[in-house]
Formats: structure tokens, sequence, C-alpha cells
């Protein structure tokens, strides 16, 4: 389909996301005691990943070599990214439900960019649960590791957050995009987005040689958290990579952005509607 | 038609219910097999730093991880079972249509969730386990006998796993919504059931209190029996005395809730 490109175009996907996400943020305050369970109930689920880890340092003092603030400020950087993906494109897994009921085409007649519509879908304020036990771990981890901070430490942080947010947002598109090949199989994103984050809650030493050049090369999940925080830990680089690639997650963002833009258009031209 | 087949052709409609979604299992087997992978690489780090954690050698920590990969759709650990079908049809009111079947309530569900738990093993357990036994050292008995003995635990956690999530689904008669019962049912089943970690690696207290409460018949019970950590009548035991205490609390709850509570009309 053809679409008109420009800067207006950015600008009108981002008023539609947030006039949609606004009206799904009015429709689930609209019961305000269920939302605060629900925001404290997914502060819970996504905190077991972190009780797991606690349990293990209850009986060991470093795991594959690291300490516990150490994988906690993996964990935070791990956690806090994925979560701000998974709050403002998190809801795509809805899509393929969408195009099995046949209400999917109906996003395709409106005058707003898809993409911004699908990813507003089904909005949920209650997610800021989990980047709340992110941030809450990382600034655990920030105060009890020990780092001889500097200003370029201390300014790798919030890109590190943003960078590892849009790689794990590209994820999710991608995964959205590969609905429109398989509809039933949208869990299969999951083994990446939520697999992705568990794993990144981990050292890389932990991981076998070749787990970890698949996670650095082809999925580059390694941005996100292992590499830069290589060089604010003062660790071993994963694989023994340069170590300019501390500073790289920016570019890696980028670069998956545009092939996850790639992999959605393609996915988009290829839809053909249920027709009943 | 005597009740037995009646049942009976509940839990094969069960069966070929999730059996129909092709896609979705194979995706489901993916995903198992990915997280399986990744708790593999950490357990095997863990039991690295501390060999002989909770008993286990390390091949006794991967088989306990690609059996939680097996088990966790068929024992519906997180929640997503049968219950999930009966918290909407309570809240939607359509229960009343399930009330007047001349058929037992629990037994009716419980059956079809035995058939879906079924299926799942059949057709989503088996492969994440089998790829696990390929691809990593695991302590598999090569006698017949544990694994006979291990069938007989997964039917037990199969009737208590159902057992609880049939009481946390009646709570929807109270409740109405069911957003925060399948919130805490999802949070305490996988930290409970040993998802996270073995029960028997829990430190101290914590760990005397979880391998009592029910959720150690699910996964606990089996994976021990089955690699010959506990004596199988034991664990039979401890699985049957909960199954009985829990479906006994829910047959209670039930007639509770049919008796005083008003159903949902549309």
């Amino acid at each position: 389909m053809a679409e008109p490109f420009g800067g207006s175009r950015a600008g009108e996907a981002l008023r539609a996301y947030r006039l949609i996400a606004g009206m799904w943020i009015r429709s689930s305050m609209t019961y305000r005691a269920s939302f605060v369970v629900t925001v404290f109930g997914n502060l819970l689920v996504t905190g077991l990943d972190f009780v797991a880890i606690l349990l293990m340092f209850s009986q060991v003092d470093s795991l594959g070599g690291w300490s516990l603030p150490e994988v906690a400020f993996l964990y935070g950087l791990s956690a806090t990214a994925f979560g701000l993906a998974d709050l403002t494109f998190g809801s795509m897994d809805v899509l393929g439900r969408r195009m099995r009921d046949g209400s999917f085409d109906i996003l395709l007649v409106r005058p707003a960019p898809v993409l911004a519509q699908v990813a507003a879908d089904h909005f949920a304020l209650r997610r800021l649960g989990r980047i709340t036990q992110g941030v809450l771990v990382l600034g655990w981890g920030l105060l009890t590791v020990d780092v001889d901070w500097t200003t370029a430490k201390v300014l790798l942080l919030p890109v590190m957050l943003v960078s590892g947010g849009v790689i794990f947002c590209a994820l999710f598109v991608a995964g959205a995009a590969f609905q429109f090949l398989a509809q039933d199989a949208a869990e299969v994103q999951n083994a990446f987005t939520y697999g992705g984050t568990t794993l990144l809650q981990y050292p890389p030493t932990v991981f076998g040689k070749d787990f970890v050049r698949g996670v650095t090369f082809m999925l580059p999940l390694a941005f996100v958290n292992w590499v830069p925080a290589a060089y604010v830990l003062e660790r071993p680089y994963p694989l023994d990579l340069p170590r300019w690639t501390s500073f790289a997650s920016p570019l890696v963002a980028v670069a998956c952005c545009a092939l996850a833009g790639l992999a959605w258009r393609a996915g988009l031209r290829s839809y053909r509607s249920t027709g009943s | 038609m005597g009740s037995g087949r009646l049942y009976l052709a509940v839990a094969v409609g069960g069966f070929r219910r999730y059996a129909t979604y092709r896609a979705a299992t194979a995706a489901g087997i993916f995903t198992n097999t990915v997280f399986g992978v990744i708790l593999v690489y950490t357990y095997l780090a863990l039991w690295d730093e501390k060999p002989h954690l909770g008993g286990y050698d390390q091949a006794q920590a991967v088989t306990y991880v690609w059996l939680g990969q097996c088990l966790y759709a068929t024992l519906a650990i997180q929640g997503g079972g049968a219950e999930k079908d009966l918290m909407e049809r309570i809240r939607t009111g359509d229960i009343a249509v399930d009330l007047y079947r001349p058929a037992d309530l629990q037994l009716w569900w419980l059956a079809g969730d035995v058939g879906r738990a079924l299926f799942q093993m059949l057709g989503r357990g088996v492969i994440p386990f089998v790829f696990g036994a390929v691809f990593f050292p695991m302590a598999l008995p090569t006698d017949v006998t544990p694994w006979a003995a291990f069938v007989v635990t997964l039917l037990l956690a199969t009737v208590v796993s159902f057992a609880i999530r049939y009481l946390a689904a009646l709570s929807v008669f109270w409740l109405m919504d069911a957003m925060g019962v399948n919130q805490a049912l999802m949070i305490t089943g996988i930290f409970f059931s040993g998802m996270v970690l073995p029960l028997n690696a829990f430190p101290g207290a914590l760990g005397e209190i979880v391998r009592v409460l029910p959720w150690a018949a699910q996964l606990q019970m089996p994976a021990d029996v089955l690699m010959g950590e506990t004596d199988p009548l034991r664990a039979y035991a401890f699985q049957a005395a909960w199954a009985v205490v829990l479906l006994a609390a829910g047959r209670l709850v039930q007639s509770a809730a049919t008796r005083r509570v008003v159903v949902q009309g549309g």
C-alpha cells in the first residue's frame, strides 16, 4: 500500500498513538482499585525473576564469577529497558488474534499509521509495574556495586537504557511482523522478548560461547547491557570485543529498528484478510 | 450412557480442543525449548559454584529444568487451563447451563482439564524434554520401574494442579473479576511449584515450608520420583492427601457458591 513519507508522518503516528493509548488509560482508570492491584501484581510477577536470583545468591557468593550487586546491575538494566519496550510496544501479540477475527481490517481503513495503532492497541499502564521493579533493582545495584564512576560511565547509563529499550521495541515489531506469516504462533516472539530479557539478567560468563555469539552477532541483545556494562564494571568484554563496542549500542538500536521496519512493511504488504 | 463414558467423552473433547491449534503448539514447543536452554546455563553455573545443592548433582539439576519445561503447560503451572474457561463462564453467567447438566460440576471440569493436560504433555511437553536429553547430560533412569512410578505421580500432580485452580476459579462467584485471581495463581504457581529454583534448593525455613505446600506435588515430587530421590509411596501419599483435601474444599466452596450466589445474567 502506498503511504506518504515526510516529517508530518511521524507526528501523525505519535498523535494517533497518544490518542489511542489515552483511551485505553481512561478505560483502565474506570476501575481504579483494580488498576492499583494489577500494577502491584505486575510488579510482583516480574519480581519473581529477581527473587530467583536472590535465592541463588542465598546459596552462593558469586555466579559465573559475578557478585550479587553486579548481577543486580545487569538485571536492573535489562528489566528497565525491557519494561520501557513492553509499555510502549508490548501489546503487539494481540495482532494475531485481530487477524484471525478480522478486526485487523478496521485498523487498515482508519486514517492513521497502522503500526502506531497496533502498538497502542490495549495499551496497559499497569506495565509501569515492570519498569518500577527494574528501576528499584537497578537503583539498589548502583548503590551497592563497586565502581569508580567517571563522567563517561555516568553518561553511558541513560544511553544504555534508551538503546536497550529501542532494541527490545524492534524485537516486538519484528515479532508482530512474524505474525503476518504465522498468526497462531504469536508465542514464538516470547522466546525472543521475554527470553531475551531473562538471559540478559545473568552474566555472559554463565552461557556457552556459541550462545553468546548468537546473541551478540545474530540477535544483538548483548548490546542492551552485557557489552556496555563491561565498560562500566571494568569486566572482560564478552567474546573479547574491542572497547569501542561499549558505545555502539545506539547504532545497533538504529540498525535493529531499520530491519524491524522493513520486516513490518513486508508483513503488512503480504496481509490477506480472512475474507469472512 | 454410563457416567464413566460421559467423563471420558469430556476428556477427549478437552484433548481435541487443544490439539486443534497446531501452530500455537509448535510456537509453545519453541518457547519452552529456548527458556529451557537459558535456565540450564544458569543452573549449571549455580551447581558449578555449589555442587550437590539440594542433593542434586549437575545432571539432576539439568533434568529438573527440562522436566519443568515439559510440565509447565501440562500442569498449567502459571494458570491457563480449564479454570480460565470456568472463570469466564461464571463471569458471564453461562455457568447456569453447566449447573443444569446431569453431571457433576467438579468432575466435568476435571475430566476436561485432564484431557487438556494429556495433550499438552504429548504435543508440547515431550519434545523440549527430548531436546534436553539429546543436547545436555541428564540423569534419567534406564529401568522401567521409576518411569512407571513417575507416570503415577504425574497423574496425581495433574489432579492436585486442577484442584488448586478449581478453587481459585470458584472465587470468581464472589469477586466477579478474574484478573487478580489469575495473577495470584501465576505468582504462587511459578514460585511455590519450584519453577524458579528446585524446592529442595530453597534455603532454611523457607525451604521447609515450600516443600510441604500443595504446589510441591506438581513438579518437585514427579522430579524426585523420576530421579529416585524419594520413595514413590511417600510421594503418592503426599500428593493424594493434598488432592483429597483440595478437591473436598472445592466441593464445599462449590456448594456454598451455588446455594448463596445469584448467577450473573446478561
